[in-house]
């Protein structure tokens, strides 16, 4: 990897043109018909960004940025959970990307599996876990999670002939599904979706035409510059207050319509889509990838007898009971209502799935300063 | 925040030694039951400044203690032996003793230690006394059991006199905060060397002592510099939320005028560390008087080691104990690094 790719991204880093884009934000929110505007992204690169930035106390007053089922660890559930932790137990060797050890599930993590003795490895990519089999005479499981984009990276490596003994624990989630759910909650009032750049360069901005028809709620594909997410927010108000909903794509320097169908067949070709639950949100349809019966030999599921039951027998600790996870994640509320955030819940002891992974809410806020502090500052003696 | 400490904990963990609140209470609850008073018009222990001061007629006497357990041993830019020296060099002068008579040094080596390694340490010890006009006149020698320890600990105490000692909680509103250089530079290179993602980088420590540039700048300021501190672990921004905190004020910092290296900001953006959080070990912050900052400025670029010293934001009466970041873009609280970022940086 070359450091020095990181500098052509900071051409959107222009803060002039973020005051433009402020403006414009400003005069759009003040003409919608009604306050607050409220709209919902779903990805915890968006977030990071806004709140890295401190772009929530540039806001516009009147318009609400909320963060919905962004974060992929952090909506898998807790019996995915429990088969990977009853697997490590049962003594095979479990690998998955970091965050995933410490996410909770009924009783114990893959992170309290270890400390017990069992193996469980961190990796930083699906290739990483073929490496391990292939170095290791034993069964190795990759316990998969993450979105379509991650999702694609785990198909190729499936197609490409792994080892016999590496196998695939899939915990991937499919977005689209997820956000039909959450536009029909009676508690939420968005009235717009900020989508995740990245997805989209896989799925194309065609996947949300439906979902735009059936609700009538527009979607813009933004990427994760502050300068990106500025524009995409422009955009969106300007739909919001036409009256048209439509998609709209801006972020045009790396998505199009038809997005990466290379990339989609492999997806499609490896896994389909499932029912399931999505931690603290909802069963949804369609919303978990499992792997096709072709690729049975490679899935976990089929491959082993799965016994989580011994882990069942156990009353949730008083904190766990209060956490908001759930509701922060449905985009109903927000850490700021929680009161557990930064005081008995931090990254050092995560209570809720959110302040676990690098992509969970409270971790992001956490990281970047607390709740946003949206008073204006009073520069020199107040 | 760790600035909110409730907890109390039955064992001593990592996080506790990352230079942020779980330290400090640490200190408090602990360390700094009964002990550590040094009379009038010094600095003891509850204090936690950069080190302490006691009153001997008009002068006082300044002692700063550190030791140092970082791994790898020797890193690009530097070394343990570099880095025990510049520490406790820079602790003296951030109270403004900036003539360090004399070091201690204490080493702690681990079975099997290769004599060549200790050799090249002493070596650059020995270099970096001399570069610092200071020599170690006493010190211990202990070796512990294979895996009893990892390596190689170094501990250095230092001590010097001062006519007038500077404290980090000494700033008001409308008070200036400079950096005298690039942040993150070491915290960034050591992680580098670490992470398994093998970046291939020419990222190197800042580590050097940084003494003769806060004499420099002492004798341009005078009165005006009001607090000083180093910026080591838990970055620029434990840095300047223990001087906030200790002064009751706020500070806000404008974040483009913050000097980075290119390749510190990329690498950071890679691996998810904020510069801001990460250790420097070459720096200081100082807080000034507004009419004398332009030329503590001009005096610090003048020296080798100030070069991209900047003014990068000032003391507010709004948000007490807190540190305002203006992005450029918004603004946000900065958060201060906990849990373990980072071990064994310094």
């Amino acid at each position: 990897m070359n450091p020095s790719d990181g500098f052509e991204q900071l051409k959107f880093r222009d803060p002039a043109r973020a005051r433009g884009l402020r403006e414009t934000l400003d005069r759009l929110v003040g003409q919608a018909s009604h306050a607050p505007v409220s709209i919902m992204h779903v990805c915890g690169s968006h977030e990071q960004a806004i709140a890295k930035f401190g772009l929530r106390a540039a806001f516009p007053q009147e318009l609400q940025v909320i963060m919905g089922p962004g974060c992929p660890v952090c909506v898998t559930d807790v019996p995915e959970v429990d088969e990977a932790v009853a697997l490590a137990k049962q003594g095979v060797r479990v690998a998955s990307y970091g965050d995933m050890l410490r996410v909770p599930g009924t009783s114990q993590s893959l992170a309290d599996a270890k400390a017990e003795g069992a193996n469980v490895d961190v990796v930083y990519s699906v290739t990483q876990a073929v490496e391990l089999a292939r170095e290791h005479d034993e069964e190795v499981v990759f316990f998969a999670s993450g979105f379509e984009t991650t999702a694609v990276a785990t198909a190729a490596i499936l197609v490409d002939d792994p080892p016999d003994n590496f196998s695939v624990l899939s915990a991937h989630k499919y977005i689209p599904p997820v956000m039909e759910i959450v536009a029909e909650m009676p508690e939420t009032k968005i009235e717009g979706f900020l989508a995740a750049g990245h997805a989209a360069t896989i799925t194309g901005s065609a996947v949300f035409e439906k979902f735009v028809e059936r609700h009538g709620l527009p979607v813009v594909i933004a990427g994760f510059e502050p300068l990106d997410v500025l524009a995409g927010l422009v955009k969106l108000i300007e739909v919001i207050n036409s009256g048209k909903p439509r998609v709209e794509n801006a972020f045009p320097r790396c998505v199009t319509r038809e997005g990466n169908v290379h990339a989609q067949k492999l997806l499609w070709r490896v896994f389909r889509p499932t029912g399931g639950r999505w931690r603290g949100i909802a069963h949804v349809p369609n919303g978990n990838l499992r792997l096709r019966d072709e690729f049975a030999k490679y899935d976990t599921r089929k491959r082993f007898t799965i016994d989580a039951s011994a882990l069942w027998h156990y009353a949730p600790p008083k904190l766990v009971q209060q956490c908001q996870c759930g509701d922060i994640m449905a985009g109903i509320s927000s850490p700021s209502d929680c009161p557990l955030f930064g005081n008995e819940c931090t990254p050092d002891t995560p209570v809720g799935a959110c302040m676990v992974s690098a992509e969970g809410t409270c971790k992001i806020w956490h990281q970047y300063g607390g709740r946003p502090d949206l008073r204006s500052i009073k520069r020199g003696a107040a | 925040m760790t600035r909110n400490v409730r907890l109390v904990e039955d064992r001593i963990t990592l996080k506790y030694g990352t230079g942020g609140g779980a330290m400090r209470a640490l200190i408090e609850q602990i360390f700094a039951q009964g002990l550590g008073e040094v009379g009038e018009g010094g600095i003891g222990l509850s204090a936690m400044d950069d080190g302490a001061a006691i009153r001997i007629g008009d002068h006082y006497l300044v002692i700063a203690t550190d030791s140092h357990v970082v791994q790898p041993i020797e890193f690009p830019g530097g070394d343990i032996g570099r880095l025990a020296v510049s520490g406790t060099v820079n602790d003296l002068a951030m109270m403004g003793a900036t003539e360090p008579l004399a070091l201690t040094c204490a080493a702690i080596i681990e079975d099997g230690f290769s004599r060549d390694v200790l050799k090249r340490i002493w070596a650059s010890i020995r270099h970096t006394c001399e570069e610092a006009g200071t020599t170690i006149v006493t010190g211990d020698t202990k070796v512990m059991g294979h895996g009893e320890l990892d390596g190689l600990v170094i501990n250095t105490t230092g001590v010097g006199f001062t006519r007038r000692v500077v404290s980090d909680a000494g700033l008001s509103v409308g008070d200036k905060i400079l950096v005298t250089g690039t942040m993150g530079d070491h915290g960034l290179a050591i992680m580098a060397t670490r992470n398994e993602l093998a970046l291939e980088t020419t990222l190197e420590s800042d580590v050097a002592p940084v003494h003769t540039l806060v004499r420099r700048a002492l004798e341009v300021g005078g009165a005006g510099i009001v607090a000083l501190k180093d910026p080591t672990r838990g970055g620029l921004s434990s840095a300047l939320h223990e001087m906030a905190d200790k002064s009751r004020v706020g500070i806000i910092v404008d974040e483009p005028s913050v000097p980075l290296r290119d390749e510190v900001r990329a690498v950071g953006e890679l691996l998810g560390i904020d510069p801001l959080v990460s250790a420097n070990e070459g720096k200081a912050v100082f807080g000034l008087k507004p009419e004398c900052a332009e030329a503590v400025l001009d005096a610090i670029r003048a020296h080798p080691l100030g070069r991209n010293a900047a003014i990068i934001g000032e003391c507010i009466e709004d948000r007490p104990g807190f540190v305002v970041l203006d992005t450029g873009f918004g603004s946000r609280l900065l958060a201060e690094a906990e849990g373990e970022l980072l071990p064994r940086i310094c």
